[in-house]
């Protein structure tokens, strides 16, 4: 055996086991994107060649074009709240007691290990209009944070920050670490406060952790489905309330129009490939650094 | 120029407890939920269940953890607990031992195609598993790994999408093991194999254990794919078994949902305090210096 095969022999097991329980599904999510596909035919197994039907009947739909438009202003809403208050708390682990900086980040950790199916209950259990603990602390009565579109995804914004917070904040509170003290020392010598400080010393060292958490967030929270889907409840689900991936669930397998849905699958796909791109190429290039 | 030092001292005091007030608030507003959660799952139905809450359960009950996992209200707990462990289970041990063979051969050898398999590793990553819920539903069921074999096809599932996470900080562990141990070992006429198994094999242990339990809780937590494959009420895991948890009636038996939540959560929760701080930088890992 040659020397220089043992990596390829050491990475073979994973290509090997991704490609098959990978390769194979994207194979016949495009075959299937490209046929009829309803129960009957999966019954069948098979489908009906129709060419480029699902994808002209989806990119036809005002369905579609409306779902992606909520989703991106969903996303950046999701994402900009969860980096701002990711942000500030980790500034502010800087400045607390070290008594109440363990207790933060023991705290923050609960929050972080949480499985999404149980904060979701937690969730609607706090936030309902008969005895929800929320709308006694804000004294709002019976008010029903669920009656109309825009709260309801509000409520699932809320849920999805609060999870997503403790990830930000601990990667962000790490890279503080590596600001040097001497550059804030010399900045306040030089008469600069708070926010000067942020912005000219401390952001542009963490810039490419920034960079990072944003785009990866980014690539979440368009794609986040279990939170949507069970907070609304299924029964609830329309057209006005629709996040990508709701939407995929309820048109394609829902309706059980398995080959429309594969058709807004591989858009979907197409749309996060795009937005990793970059991601992938710094982690990359990063890689190659160490 | 004394007092001029007093009041300075007694600035900074003054703005030290405001920053501790501050993020006291932040503590407990994120904690909340959490807390919120335990405390119901031990209080008495009426305290539940009135407007004003109460906040501490005094003089607590276990029943509701009787009704959630014994109660005939909610059979198939224990089915789920079981259904969630072997998948758990199998999917940490095949997914370890594949993701070591090729995080040594990224960690340890310079080959052509490195860059490549770095790419796809990420690349994987960042897939949304949403877009692929319809391709595996069709061929899981067109190969027949439904029913008994479902399980199976679940297990297959999840290795893909937990494979590239376990490969890249393993490999970051491994990073971090001198060259300098390894080379002194073969020096002393060890075989690479001999030195891999004594010298290094020890030192990545705690990184393959803190890895496994990341993978552990990626696929105990995990819901898209085990709601859709899983219809069997005996066949579900965990996350779906809680998602049916409040059935269909309005009138949900928050205590019991509760408890159940508490059952679920707790597990990662233990295991997450135990290995986060080996893991919090595991996806962002190389980003700073970039």
């Amino acid at each position: 055996m040659r020397r220089g095969s043992i990596p390829y022999l050491l990475i073979l097991p994973v290509v090997a086991a991704v490609v098959a329980t990978l390769g194979y599904p994207i194979y016949s999510l495009v075959q299937i994107s490209l046929e009829k596909y309803t129960l009957f035919e999966l019954i069948q197994h098979s489908g009906k060649w129709i060419g480029l039907d699902n994808f002209s009947s989806v990119l036809h739909d005002h369905v579609f074009w409306d779902t992606l438009k909520r989703t991106i202003v969903f996303t950046i809403a999701n994402v900009g709240l969860t980096m701002i208050f990711g942000t500030l708390i980790a500034l502010l682990l800087v400045r607390v007691s070290s008594v109440l900086r363990v207790a933060l980040m023991a705290g923050l950790v609960l929050v972080w290990s949480m499985p999404a199916v149980v904060a979701v209950q937690v969730w609607y259990w706090m936030t309902n209009f008969e005895n929800g603990v929320v709308n006694y602390i804000f004294g709002l009565g019976q008010y029903d944070w669920y009656a109309s579109d825009f709260s309801e995804l509000g409520m699932v914004t809320a849920l999805i920050v609060w999870a997503a917070i403790p990830f930000v904040v601990i990667t962000v509170y790490a890279g503080l670490a590596q600001v040097p003290q001497e550059l804030v020392e010399a900045a306040e010598i030089d008469g600069a406060r708070g926010w000067r400080i942020f912005r000219d010393v401390t952001f542009p060292i963490l810039k490419p952790i920034f960079l990072i958490l944003t785009s990866l967030s980014i690539i979440w929270d368009f794609g986040v489905f279990t939170q949507p889907f069970l907070l609304i409840g299924q029964g609830r689900l329309h057209e006005s309330n629709y996040l990508m991936a709701t939407y995929l669930y309820q048109e394609g397998y829902a309706k059980s129009d398995y080959g429309r849905g594969a058709a807004i699958s591989i858009l979907m796909l197409l749309i996060v490939a795009l937005l990793s791109v970059f991601y992938v190429r710094r982690m990359v290039r990063t890689e190659e650094t160490t | 120029m004394r007092a001029a030092a007093i009041r300075a001292r007694r600035q900074r005091r003054l703005r030290q407890t405001g920053w501790n007030l501050v993020g006291i608030a932040v503590l407990v507003v994120m904690v909340f939920p959490v807390f919120w959660m335990v405390s119901t799952a031990f209080k008495q139905d009426q305290d539940i269940n009135s407007f004003n809450p109460t906040w501490f359960p005094f003089d607590g009950t276990f029943s509701h953890f009787r009704d959630a996992i014994a109660g005939s209200d909610h059979p198939f707990f224990w089915n789920a607990v079981e259904n969630s462990l072997i998948v758990v289970g199998v999917t940490v041990g095949l997914s370890m031992v594949l993701a070591f063979l090729a995080a040594v051969a990224l960690a340890k050898y310079r080959f052509s195609g490195r860059k490549m398999f770095i790419a796809f590793v990420i690349a994987i990553q960042m897939l949304p598993q949403t877009g692929l819920v319809i391709p595996l539903f069709v061929v899981l069921r067109n190969y027949g790994l439904t029913g008994n074999y479902v399980l199976f096809g679940l297990i297959l599932t999840y290795l893909t999408f937990v494979l590239p996470f376990a490969v890249w900080t393993l490999r970051g562990f491994l990073l971090g093991i001198p060259k300098e141990l390894e080379e002194a070992a073969m020096v002393d006429g060890s075989s690479r194999l001999g030195a891999f198994v004594r010298i290094l094999l020890p030192l990545v242990a705690p990184g393959l254990v803190a890895t496994s339990v990341f993978v552990f809780i990626t696929a105990w937590n995990e819901f898209i794919f085990a709601n859709v494959l899983l219809q069997d009420q005996s066949k579900q895991t965990v996350t779906v078994w809680l998602s049916y948890f409040s059935g269909s009636s309005r009138h949900t038996d928050w205590g019991a949902l509760m408890a159940a939540s508490t059952v679920i959560a707790v597990p990662v929760m233990i295991f997450f305090l135990l290995v986060q701080r080996k893991m919090r930088f595991g996806l962002t890992a190389g980003a700073v210096k970039g």
